[in-house]
């Protein structure tokens, strides 16, 4: 349980890391919170030669109003943005979600930004931004770029992200109203069986967790829910055109079955307004 | 219940310790992080081990080329299994050769040509630093030829594949245990009812919070080797480590320092002990291994891993005439240090807390390409009490009883003990009923069993679910002449030494070994009780051969009414001295003393006394000692149990059933336990707690799951899953008091009882929560697809019926 070796450098800025993701190429890895990546380095299953540790740009840790959006910095730990004032009243899901990550020890070291970029599609923040049609913002040697999240992951761990960029701020649309997280595991600190994320400011806007490769917008249901469909049938689309993953915890077979109940019940208690918790 | 109390200054009268709540003398260091692992040794010049495994459940090795490897920076050496074979005097040792014929073949520290399961170890680097080392074990290539691999149970007793192809079969034994065969066959031909059940206990990893850890430091001119490890038994370790490596166990020093428990997977020994004692001979210097927590699913033994058939004959009314049981249990690809014993440790117990006339048990066990199965926490109890409780309720079901009242019709009346079981024991003391009611009362049955129907009545998809499991067990390991007759290589006895130094300290040497159980605690509570002082007093001497060179271990609850019983009895000779010392002194008969807040008193004159500090100072200065009294206060037992003890009790889990899901939440959860007198209400209650967690982990989580070929899929504890606190309720513990006559405490034991009355009492409630729709049975552990599926295919075989039930 020893990683491989490697060398470690601490960037004192974002665009010091990037240059060193630059140098350095496909070897080098940012270490963020380290609750992804340290794992899978032990198990040697990730053998980055050169570790950029960011965990000190504390001015990317930042939860703040920004008019029609909230902005948050891509160094916010999960419990910072569980607790903060302005995701609580703004983006109530987002808050709730991050509460929800792993266990207490995960959510004071693992970053929104570390998640996201990781892009496992069994992470529950993803499947919010997602949900929520938030906007990724990157900064590259060449300057900053934004990705909607719906572009954003592209296929089993792996995003938009060039090797040589930095996600810095995701920005997500205030969405005050009825929302819903649905997270199905078995305990309490693992990741979702099936997860699913609803959002209903307008017409409701769905998001599943381990559901396929990527974290998934479940776009048959929301097409039903617009087309006036009751949650019970939206809900009954769920796994339409989907291709789960089987493993210990459930065979994809159950999961398209299990994703029916979530999403019908997330769309019951996202249209009842949900008071958050 | 009382309050908590922390331990004071105050002597205290005799009689006044035992049974309070004192908290554990244990916790400041380990919970300070004072208290030193193996991992925490520091150990100057020490190497460092690392092992190269089989990724391949069954494979010959073609070829082992070490080259590359061996240059590696920070490697001292690397070996094969070949490089190593004149290290052994005798193959790995099993202690527990059940029958006369059991198969088993040589088993050595490292694979040579063929490898088993995956975790066989094949080869072991040795560098400056651990980092290295494990570097280069990744460097050591192995040629291997794949065999097919046997992993299924009944496949491999259909020797279709063999393990060992030496043996020409893969069944290792088969033990019988059928006293009266015709009545059993009679009770079964006339039975109003028969119940057959199959059922499969799962493999599970034991995963101790401290994985294994072993550090050797040689002295290579005085050819002394002293060996840290985190085990459960450096007593037996000692013995064995001798006779494997022609080592005189003189020679040999033991100690198991901080040991974050073991639940029998630290009793055994290991082939990277032996490993670490070898290479630290051959290289003169101090060696050491760390596992890690993947490597220690696979390298480490694992427990369970059966399939049961039981059946049940009863009259009429439900009562029990017959059990019959037949087991075919898996013994992985070797035979460890008492692998082929722990199927039969449940032998004995199948017909549980009932009064059954006929009984007849039999036990097929084989080889399979997975790691070594043994103890572990309960070994063959838990099993035993499943079955039987499945079965009961099974039983209920069928007779359209209460699963209260069939069990009720069946306990084995409270008079009738001392109960001469039908296979072969002696119950020494118990009132099963009793503690049925009180759980019952405490759960609030009757109207849980209202909730259930008004849920029911009201169509909801939320099923409440109710499990009773009333179990008895067999602890304190053990009557050594009990074993000889099991052929086990060993005694139970267990040994203890209580002195007083001269200022009036105690020491108190045990032979158990504790690993989490808080025997220092517990040991002081006794000594302190009898001798009239403050538990603060008393030092408990541990898990070092050099300080403690008889014991038997810690394992299978034997420790308190063994080891304490040895402590007890040795603290009384102490006194038994000091009264003649006390005698002198006062110039009176030592009968006409009484002994009374830590002083000896002369009857009837109570100003003339001497405290037990002064007889101590005497015994030590040795000025004025009565004729024939030899100096020093101390005194040594071995005590032999003359019986197990069979605690037992009624457990009640109430759970809600997701019916869309099959989520499956253990909402309540009754634990009504009798272990005979306690010591120390707070640690009996940390050890049901605990005890608890883990059986219904086995019902609900946990399972060493393994692909067809061999391959173990849960090597993380993100896969495997052990459950936490956010996962269960609050236990709410009630006690009845029926003490053993086995030994002068009336104790009886409490490690395990809780994981083996939990597994059931939580499989019956998902099966009771579900039955109103047809389901019967299902599978541990029970996730939520499986209770999905049991849901569908009882939906679908009614509507194939055309009748709603």
């Amino acid at each position: 349980m020893i990683p491989a070796m490697f060398d470690y450098q601490r960037a004192s800025s974002v665009e010091e890391a990037v240059g060193l993701l630059s140098e350095h190429g496909d070897g080098a890895k940012l270490l963020a919170g380290g609750h992804s990546l340290l794992p899978i380095m032990k198990l040697r299953l990730a053998v980055p030669s050169l570790l950029v540790d960011v965990g000190r740009l504390t001015e990317l840790s930042y939860v703040r109003d920004a008019g029609d959006h909230v902005a948050i910095g891509a160094l916010t730990r999960h419990h910072d943005l569980e607790t903060s004032a302005v995701a609580r009243a703004e983006v109530p899901v987002l808050a709730h979600v991050a509460g929800q990550v792993g266990d207490p020890q995960v959510r004071h070291r693992g970053t929104i930004g570390g998640s996201i970029a990781h892009g496992d599609p069994a992470s529950d923040l993803p499947a919010a931004v997602l949900a929520l049609g938030g906007t990724l913002v990157v900064q590259g040697p060449g300057g900053r770029r934004e990705i909607p999240a719906t572009e954003f992951f592209r296929s089993f761990l792996e995003t938009a992200l060039a090797p040589d960029e930095m996600l810095t701020e995701i920005r997500v649309p205030k969405s005050p109203g009825g929302w819903s997280f649905q997270k199905f595991n078995r305990r309490a600190q693992d990741w979702a069986i099936v997860g699913v994320v609803a959002v209903a400011d307008g017409s409701p806007r769905v998001a599943l967790i381990s559901m396929g490769s990527t974290p998934l917008r479940a776009t048959a249901v929301e097409e039903a829910m617009a087309g006036g469909a009751t949650p019970a049938e939206a809900a009954a689309r769920a796994a339409e055109g989907l291709d789960p993953p089987s493993d210990l915890n459930a065979s994809a077979e159950f999961r398209r079955h299990l994703v029916t109940v979530l999403v019908r019940r997330a769309l019951e208690e996202a249209a009842a307004g949900h008071e958050g918790q | 219940m009382s309050t908590t109390v922390t331990g004071t200054d105050q002597p205290r009268a005799p009689g006044t310790v035992m049974g309070t709540r004192l908290r554990r003398k244990e916790d400041p260091a380990l919970l300070s992080g004072e208290a030193l692992f193996v991992h925490d040794l520091v150990v100057p010049g020490a190497l460092h081990l690392s092992f190269v495994r089989s990724p391949s459940a069954h494979a010959r090795v073609t070829a082992l080329d070490l080259s590359a490897a061996q240059a590696m920076p920070g490697v001292v050496a690397v070996f094969g299994g070949a490089d190593l074979m004149s290290e052994w005097a005798a193959p790995m040792p099993c202690a527990w050769p059940v029958t006369s014929d059991m198969k088993n073949p040589p088993h050595y520290p490292l694979a040579t040509d063929e490898v088993r399961y995956v975790g066989d170890a094949v080869a072991v680097v040795v560098a400056e630093t651990e980092a290295q080392a494990q570097d280069a074990a990744s460097a050591v290539a192995v040629g291997y030829d794949a065999l097919p691999a046997v992993v299924d149970l009944e496949d491999a007793a259909s020797d279709r594949v063999l393990v060992h192809s030496a043996l020409g079969t893969n069944r290792s034994y088969i033990w019988e245990l059928a006293p009266d065969a015709e009545a059993v066959e009679r009770a079964f031909a006339e039975a109003a009812h028969v119940v057959s059940e199959r059922y499969v206990q799962q493999r599970l990893i034991p995963a101790a919070i401290e994985p294994r850890g072993v550090c050797v430091v040689p002295q290579p001119f005085g050819g002394e080797y002293t060996v840290y490890s985190a085990t459960q038994i450096p007593h037996i370790l000692r013995t064995m480590l001798g006779i494997s490596l022609g080592i005189p166990e003189a020679r040999l020093r033991v100690v198991a320092p901080a040991v974050g428990g073991g639940f029998g997977s630290k009793l055994n020994v290991y082939a990277e002990e032996l490993i670490c004692v070898a290479l630290a001979r051959r290289l003169r210097r101090p060696v050491r291994w760390s596992e890690g927590r993947s490597e220690n699913s696979q390298a480490t033994i694992h427990g369970r891993g059966q399939i049961q058939h039981i059946e049940l004959a009863a009259d009429a009314a439900g009562r029990l005439k017959a059990v019959r049981v037949r087991l075919l249990a898996d013994m992985g690809a070797y035979l460890q240090l008492v692998t082929p014993g722990i199927p039969l440790l449940g032998a004995f117990l199948y017909h549980g807390v009932y009064d059954v006339p006929a009984y007849s048990f039999s036990c097929v066990s084989v080889f399979t390409n997975k790691t070594p199965t043994d103890a572990y926490r309960g070994a063959g109890r838990p099993e035993a009490t499943y079955a039987i409780e499945r079965a009961m309720d099974a039983l209920a079901r069928k007779l359209g009883l209460d699963p209260a009242e069939v069990r009720r019709r069946n306990f084995i009346p409270a008079d009738k003990f001392p109960y001469p079981s039908a296979p072969g024991l002696v119950f020494d003391s118990g009132n099963y009923a009793a503690g049925l009611e009180k759980a019952l009362g405490l759960a609030d049955y009757e109207g849980l069993r209202g909730e259930q129907a008004r849920r029911r009545g009201a169509g909801s998809t939320r099923h409440l679910g109710i499990g009773l499991s009333s179990y008895v067990e067999m602890c304190g390991l053990a009557p050594s002449r009990v074993l000889a007759s099991l052929n086990y290589s060993a005694g139970g006895w267990e040994a203890a030494t209580v002195r007083v130094l001269p200022t009036a300290k105690v020491q108190v040497v045990t032979g158990t070994s504790p690993h989490g159980q808080g025997h220092v605690t517990s040991w002081s509570m006794i000594v302190a009780d009898k001798l009239g002082i403050s538990p603060d007093d008393v030092e408990v001497l541990h898990s070092d051969t050099a300080v403690s060179p008889f014991g038997l271990d810690t394992y299978g609850s034997r420790s308190l009414s063994v080891g304490g019983t040895a402590v007890y009895l040795a603290a009384e000779r102490v006194l038994e001295k000091a009264r003649l010392i006390a005698a002198h002194q006062l110039e009176a008969a030592p009968e006409d003393l009484e002994y009374e807040g830590g002083a000896f008193k002369v009857r009837g004159s109570p100003h003339k006394s001497v405290p037990l500090g002064v007889i101590a100072f005497e015994a030590f200065t040795a000025h004025d000692l009565p004729e024939g009294v030899e100096p020093t206060l101390e005194a040594s037992v071995s005590w032999d149990p003359p019986n197990f003890t069979f605690p037992f009790g009624t457990h009640v889990a109430v759970v809600d059933v997701d019916g869309e899901t099959g989520r499956v939440e253990l909402v309540r959860y009754v634990a009504v336990d009798d272990c005979g007198n306690q010591v120390n209400p707070l640690i009996v209650e940390g050890q049901v707690h605990g005890g608890i967690a883990q059986g219904v982990a086995q019902a609900l989580w946990e399972e060493a799951a393994y692909d067809p070929e061999g391959n173990l899929l849960t090597t993380t504890l993100a896969d495997y899953l052990v459950p936490a606190a956010t996962e269960l309720p609050s236990f709410v513990l009630g006690r009845t008091v029926t003490p053993s006559p086995t030994n002068p405490m009336g104790v009886k034991g409490v490690g395990e009882a809780g994981t083996i009355a939990a597994t059931p009492a939580v499989v019956n409630a998902v099966v009771d929560a579900l039955s109103h729709l047809g389901v019967r049975g299902i599978e541990m552990p029970v996730t939520p697809e499986r209770v999905w599926r049991a849901l569908s295919d009882a939906t679908q075989e009614t509507q194939e019926k055309g009748e709603p039930r």
